[in-house]
């Protein structure tokens, strides 16, 4: 395939993946706006009120970002996890095995798809949270390059989700037992200073935690993390990722038999 | 000249460790219209798997108008359009999409793509349906919408796995008639399997009949239509007996008291039969082939080849 075939092929890919969450709104873009209303009203507002400061800011603008990262987190990853799953479980991903396209380039697509649901989600719920505080950001490109490698992280992490998953609740188990515990763990509600020093450092080793701090450091300009070396370490998670999904796809393991 | 498909030494051992296929060679000629016959579970859909890359095979080599599929993959895709046994394509999508999207797999540009699609919905009789989600589509329907798919990008070589499933007496007559004429006019070499051999016999020029892995039979239709050397005729008798006649120099065999089974080999008169019968007094009302020819050799051939092959096996 030349260059104008592939980017017409890439695009085509981008193009079905986004046309299918929009078609799906109601189940994609919805349910987060109104979770994280939720989260704003209750935690925010009530009970962030009597909270008061969480590392010099505001309660309510201090979960912001954090909350903003775990819809971005859970939509990357499963529009790719279920998307990609469908596609296996219906067969239509035998028209996109056939075809001449690389791995490499499905594998992009996706990634891309998801990643676009991902930010989706995430400008939406920064439109929500403006209702309830002022976003005053201090690093915006800092801001936007961690929360789109994070996009694309765990768009690559639902992509091998699904290319294992043998039946639908494979899918949901990553999300349900693994993301949203290490999520909440990583620091959206607190920071993790007021743990104990030892829970500080098992907090330590969970990679939520970098991308959560790294994002709020571009909003609010605080973090508990060295943020240079979580930028570092998100791109080499995508690295590694990327390799894996891809040795997984040239083995055709759970595509072709 | 060229193959559109060369298949060398193909075998494949499922991950369960079920050998497949045992060996497969196949060449089928540009231009060829090739029909490959075989019994349930004999492999065909694994042979044709193979070459669309949905199986990895396990030993062998596979060319596509010469080429290499495992060293240019990507070009000998080019040349293939598949249409697999199983509905394949998203349920939820519309029709026209599913096709517009394929052609995007190949990087068609969106206008040509358009227009192709457009043509190929109205040729395969989908226009109407074209804004229809692909689940509202009958059977047949949704076997053509997988034929106007794989037709997109212009293949030279399209393999079709079982194309005329479920599909009713008329319609499967207007896909042969579209089938001839793209083969014809339009140069595609087309390989099908299926289970209807009048279908094979009217649209095929070379044949081959897989069993249990193996090619049992690579010839020519018109070949192996010479091979058929005994036919057998059902008569239906004017009044039931109870004993089978002698008929000299013939097989014959008293079905249910009304009908007689009578097998003519090549060279036999089926006249002479008729005049021992009435030496006997028994009058045949009327007469018809037992079933389709091609089927009883088809069949022979079959059983042959299981009978080798089990001779073979160790238990
Ligand atoms: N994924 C698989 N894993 C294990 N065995 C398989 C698999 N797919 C097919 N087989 C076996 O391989 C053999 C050949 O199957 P194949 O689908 O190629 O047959 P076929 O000739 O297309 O039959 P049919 O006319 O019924 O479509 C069968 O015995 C089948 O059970
Ligand atoms: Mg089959």
């Amino acid at each position: 395939m030349n260059t104008t075939q592939l980017l017409i092929a890439l695009w085509t890919i981008v193009r079905s993946e986004i046309r299918r969450f929009m078609r799906i709104w109601p189940q994609t873009l919805l349910p987060p706006s109104i979770t994280m209303t939720m989260y704003f009203i209750i935690f925010g507002n009530l009970i962030g009120s009597r909270i008061g400061q969480m590392d010099g800011v505001n309660y309510m603008e201090y979960i912001v970002p954090g909350l903003i990262m775990m819809s971005v987190i859970t939509n990357s990853y499963s529009n790719v996890a279920s998307s990609f799953f469908g596609s296996k479980f219906q067969r239509s991903v035998e028209e996109m095995i056939i075809s001449p396209m690389p791995n490499a380039l499905v594998l992009s697509g996706f990634v891309i798809g998801g990643a676009a649901r991902g930010l989706a989600v995430g400008l939406i719920v920064t439109a929500v949270s403006l209702f309830f505080t002022d976003l005053d950001m201090q690093h915006p490109i800092l801001t936007l390059l961690v929360v789109v490698m994070t996009a694309i992280l765990f768009s690559i992490g639902g992509f091998i989700n699904a290319l294992l998953g043998k039946k639908f609740d494979d899918i949901s188990i990553v999300p349900i037992f693994v993301l949203t515990p290490l999520t909440y763990l990583g620091g959206v509600f607190y920071s993790i200073h007021t743990l104990p020093a030892f829970w500080q450092h098992v907090s330590l080793i969970n990679p939520i935690l970098y991308m959560v701090n790294t994002f709020r450091y571009g909003i609010l300009g605080v973090s508990d993390i060295n943020v240079g070396a979580a930028v570092g370490a998100i791109a080499i998670f995508i690295v590694i990722f990327f390799a894996c999904a891809m040795w997984l796809l040239r083995r055709g393991k759970g595509l072709r038999s | 000249m060229q193959s559109a498909l060369s298949i060398r030494g193909l075998t494949k051992v499922y991950d369960n460790s079920f050998h497949a296929l045992k060996g497969i060679d196949l060449e089928v000629p540009e231009g060829d219209f090739f029909a490959l016959l075989g019994p349930n579970g004999a492999g065909k859909s694994t042979t044709l798997g193979v070459v669309s890359s949905l199986v990895r095979k396990t030993a062998g080599k596979v060319s596509i108008y010469g080429i290499d599929v495992d060293r240019e993959f990507a070009r000998a895709r080019y040349y293939l359009g598949v249409v697999p046994q199983e509905f394949n394509f998203n349920q939820f999508e519309k029709v026209e999409d599913i096709i517009l999207t394929q052609a995007g797999y190949y990087g068609i540009p969106r206008q040509k793509a358009v227009k192709r699609t457009h043509q190929l919905l109205e040729d395969l009789g989908l226009w109407d349906k074209r804004h229809d989600a692909a689940r509202q589509l009958s059977g047949g329907m949704k076997r053509r919408l997988m034929i106007a798919r794989a037709l997109v990008h212009g293949p030279r070589l399209l393999i079709l796995d079982e194309p005329t499933a479920g599909v009713d007496i008329e319609l499967r007559r207007s896909m042969w008639q579209y089938m001839k004429r793209i083969n014809e006019q339009e140069g595609v070499t087309i390989i099908l399997t299926t289970h209807y051999l009048e279908e094979a016999e009217s649209l095929c020029r070379n044949i081959a009949i897989i069993n249990h892995g193996e090619i049992v039979q690579n010839t020519s239709m018109r070949e192996l239509l010479s091979q058929l050397s005994q036919e057998t005729f059902v008569l239906d008798l004017a009044e039931p007996i109870t004993q089978c006649p002698a008929v000299e120099g013939f097989d014959v065999e008293l079905v249910d008291g009304g009908q007689l089974m009578l097998s003519v080999d090549k060279g036999q008169r089926i006249n002479d039969a008729f005049a021992r019968l009435s030496e006997q007094h028994i009058e045949v009302v009327s007469m018809r082939n037992r079933a389709n020819r091609l089927e009883e050799l088809f069949v022979r051939l079959v059983e042959e080849s299981s009978d080798e092959t089990t001779k073979g096996e160790i238990r």
